[in-house]
């Protein structure tokens, strides 16, 4: 059995371990060897991590104090959609918290949280710099502006 | 580097152009009060309370991370510094439990301290209104416990494991008002790759690490009747205690010590020291094999378990080059439930057995699985100095009146070589004494290495030349261990302590340490074996007699089992 999951975890590394190829053993190289590992996992699971100390001579806890410090790092899976909904000034006058209320109640999470079906991320940030658009939020890569509670689940049904 | 005029509080000094302000301050006595600086450790500049005023701009500046400069007019003690000052004192203590009746660092706190100093009061402080962290305590041990609301983030903890030991099992994490210093995925000591050595606690300046306090386990025990209690009490405990009770470093109090002892009321007081002797002849003679089969070199020793530990994670590959015979602390305890019983009569089983250490990796050593020989938990309770001395102070002994007593017959007597197990290169020049007599029948001269860092010698024994390497400090450690890994090492015998300058600057010594005290603790404890009568281990009539009635000889089946031990790999992270 112990086999098994020993087998199982080297072919879980394998990702990691190319991308630590690509890097000299240096510890500034661990910012890049991190985004890298996130983009192929789509967060930082713990087994990578080690690998990843390993990997550039650092400790684990070297290692953890980076990814905690930096909030581009996540140490848990992410949504398929990544929702991110402005708090900034102008779409906060214009009622961006009552947007991020109705993706809250919609979609059963908390800010920071990702739901169950690993369908969605709901995230507040400070501005994504289309104030004229207020209140605005963007899913992925994309743009919605001019948002009222009630165009939630309508939004919400383009990416399920 | 050159020499600079600058006029501190109004004297005009000269100072070497590399020294920092507070430096050249402390050297016309004048201290400015630091939190986050350490003599031995990388610069931080985190704390701000040591700042002050440069009366030409009006700037503040960190004086421990300003270099003095030519011409400089400096006041460490004008209105706009002391404010500053107090202020930071004040906001540290805003977000600081300041619960110093139940804390382990009261009286000895550098923050209090310097807050008594400040005149800084209840209501200064409580006029902030902001959050405080309250975050779970980590007393998983076995050997240290954090609490993360006491840290004030000066980072020499997360400096000293990364710098000296080269482990970095403490690190800053989060960020802004989250952050704290701890383990990666706030996993226990005890599971990761730290030492248990407790270097973090030893320059911690508040109470946020120290060791998990063993001195009520010991307190029920002495109150049973049905117990017999014997303590031992390592080597460099002799050297360092007086310093709790405001002697100055390296002052020898072996008598007092023993006397101390007797009072709290064990029932029998032995020496470490005898246990070293006897580690000496158990490993001198596997080293002598060794060294005639060349196999296995360098041998290293083994006798610090906080090096052991990180020989496990970080050098698994040498694990097969490290002394089999266990620690003197390992060896005394399997005796105690043994030898020590068979001889008084009194039965294993109500034996409770406590040793007194400078360490705080020893608490984690007693409860290793693989050590358990006398078919009893060999060792049950460690203390730290610090511990035994708080013991003393509780029952109100006046340690600096107390006349001398000598250690207990059986388990007493010691060599000035098992002395000198409690500081660097004593080890070696313990073990090598005994080797060359053996071989030769020649006696050793002194060896006289350093304290600090990596030291090596070469000596002949007979026609042979042994070279020998010690390193104090992990740091030290790894360098010279990637050496022999890497093949470029000729060493026969290598001796690693994983605090710098060995067990007087342990993890459980009296805070606070600095490498100049070290020094002191350090030769006060070279000087018993100098005036020690007797300077070779197997010379010891105690140790000549357990040989005789009990053990055999060195390396026999009796000795295998009871003194001798394995290692483990464990995963680098």
């Amino acid at each position: 059995m112990a086999e098994i999951k020993e087998e199982k975890l080297e072919k879980y590394l394998t990702p990691v371990r190319k991308i630590l190829e690509r890097y000299e053993k240096k510890e500034h190289y661990l910012i890049p060897v991190l985004q890298e590992a996130q983009e192929e996992y789509g967060y930082l699971p713990e087994e990578v991590l080690k690998e990843v100390a390993s990997g550039l001579d650092l400790s684990l806890s070297q290692v953890y104090g980076v990814v905690t410090f930096y909030s581009q790092f996540h140490q848990e899976p992410r949504g398929k959609n990544i929702i991110r909904v402005c708090m900034g000034t102008a779409c906060h006058v214009r009622g961006g918290d009552k947007v991020l209320e109705a993706l809250k109640d919609e979609l059963n999470v908390d800010s920071g949280e990702t739901t169950e079906d690993l369908k969605f991320t709901l995230e507040s940030v400070a501005c994504v710099g289309a104030c004229g658009l207020a209140p605005v939020m963007m899913v992925n890569d994309n743009t919605h502006g001019r948002l009222t509670p009630e165009k939630i689940p309508e939004i919400l049904a383009k990416y399920s | 580097m050159s020499k600079i005029n600058l006029t501190i509080d109004g004297q005009t000094i000269e100072a070497k152009s590399d020294q920092s302000i507070l430096e050249a301050a402390r050297e016309i006595g004048i201290d400015i009060p630091y939190l986050c600086y350490h003599p031995d450790l990388s610069l931080h500049g985190a704390c701000r309370v040591c700042v002050v005023e440069d009366l030409e701009s009006g700037r503040l500046l960190a004086s421990c991370a300003t270099p003095v400069g030519d011409g400089m007019k400096i006041s460490t003690r004008s209105m706009k510094a002391r404010k500053a000052r107090r202020k930071n004192v004040e906001l540290l203590l805003a977000n600081h439990p300041n619960d110093c009746l139940g804390c382990d660092r009261n009286r000895h706190c550098e923050l209090q301290d310097i807050t008594y100093k400040l005149g800084i009061q209840k209501e200064d402080v409580e006029k902030y209104e902001g959050d405080r962290r309250e975050l779970p305590l980590n007393t998983v041990g076995p050997a240290l416990k954090r609490d993360p609301n006491k840290c004030i983030l000066c980072g020499r903890c997360v400096r000293i494991c990364e710098e000296i030991q080269g482990v970095s099992a403490l690190q800053f994490t989060q960020r802004g008002f989250d952050s704290i210093v701890t383990t990666a995925f706030d996993l226990p000591q005890a599971e990761i790759n730290c030492a248990n050595c407790g270097q973090c606690a030893t320059v911690c300046p508040v109470g946020a690490l120290t060791e998990m306090s063993e001195i009520e386990k010991v307190w029920s025990a002495l109150e049973d009747d049905k117990k017999h209690v014997v303590v031992q009490t390592a080597p460099s405990i002799q050297a360092t205690i007086g310093e709790e009770f405001g002697m100055d470093a390296g002052t020898v109090v072996t008598g007092q010590l023993v006397a101390a002892l007797h009072r709290i009321g064990f029932d029998k007081v032995f020496s470490t020291d005898f246990a070293a002797d006897l580690t000496i002849l158990e490993e001198g003679n596997e080293f002598l094999k060794r060294l005639k089969g060349n196999k296995k070199l360098p041998h290293i020793t083994s006798c610090c378990p906080g090096w052991v530990k990180y020989a496990e994670h970080n050098f698994p590959d040498l694990l097969n080059h490290l002394s089999t015979a266990k620690s003197p602390m390992q060896m005394f305890s399997a005796l105690s439930k043994t030898y020590y019983s068979q001889q008084s009569g009194i039965d294993a089983e109500d034996i409770y057995t406590v040793a007194v250490m400078p360490c705080t990796a020893k608490k984690f050593e007693k409860d290793r699985d693989e050590i358990n020989a006398s078919r009893f938990k060999d060792t049950d309770a460690v203390l730290t100095t610090r511990e035994l001395a708080r013991m003393i102070k509780e029952i109100g002994i006046d340690f600096n009146s107390l006349p001398d007593e000598e250690f207990d017959e059986l388990m007493g007597e010691s060599s000035g070589a098992g002395t000198i197990f409690g500081t660097t290169g004593g080890v070696t020049e313990a073990a090598v004494r005994t080797v060359k007599e053996k071989l030769t029948g020649e006696p050793l001269e002194r060896l006289n290495l350093g304290f600090r860092g990596i030291n090596s010698a070469e000596l002949e024994i007979g026609d042979r030349k042994i070279k020998v390497g010690i390193a104090n400090g992990l740091a030290n450690a790894e360098k010279l261990l990637n050496k022999v890994r890497a093949g470029e090492s000729d060493y026969d015998f290598i001796e690693i302590m994983a605090c710098p300058h060995g067990c007087v600057g342990g993890g459980g010594q009296p805070r606070p340490a600095t490498n100049e005290k070290k020094d002191k603790r350090a030769a006060g404890l070279s000087n018993i074996d100098v005036s020690n009568e007797i300077r070779k281990s197997h010379e010891n009539p105690q140790i000549i007699k357990l040989y005789e009635e009990f053990l055999g000889e060195p390396l026999s089946g009796e000795s295998h089992h009871l003194l001798h031990t394995k290692y483990k790999a464990r995963p680098k992270n």
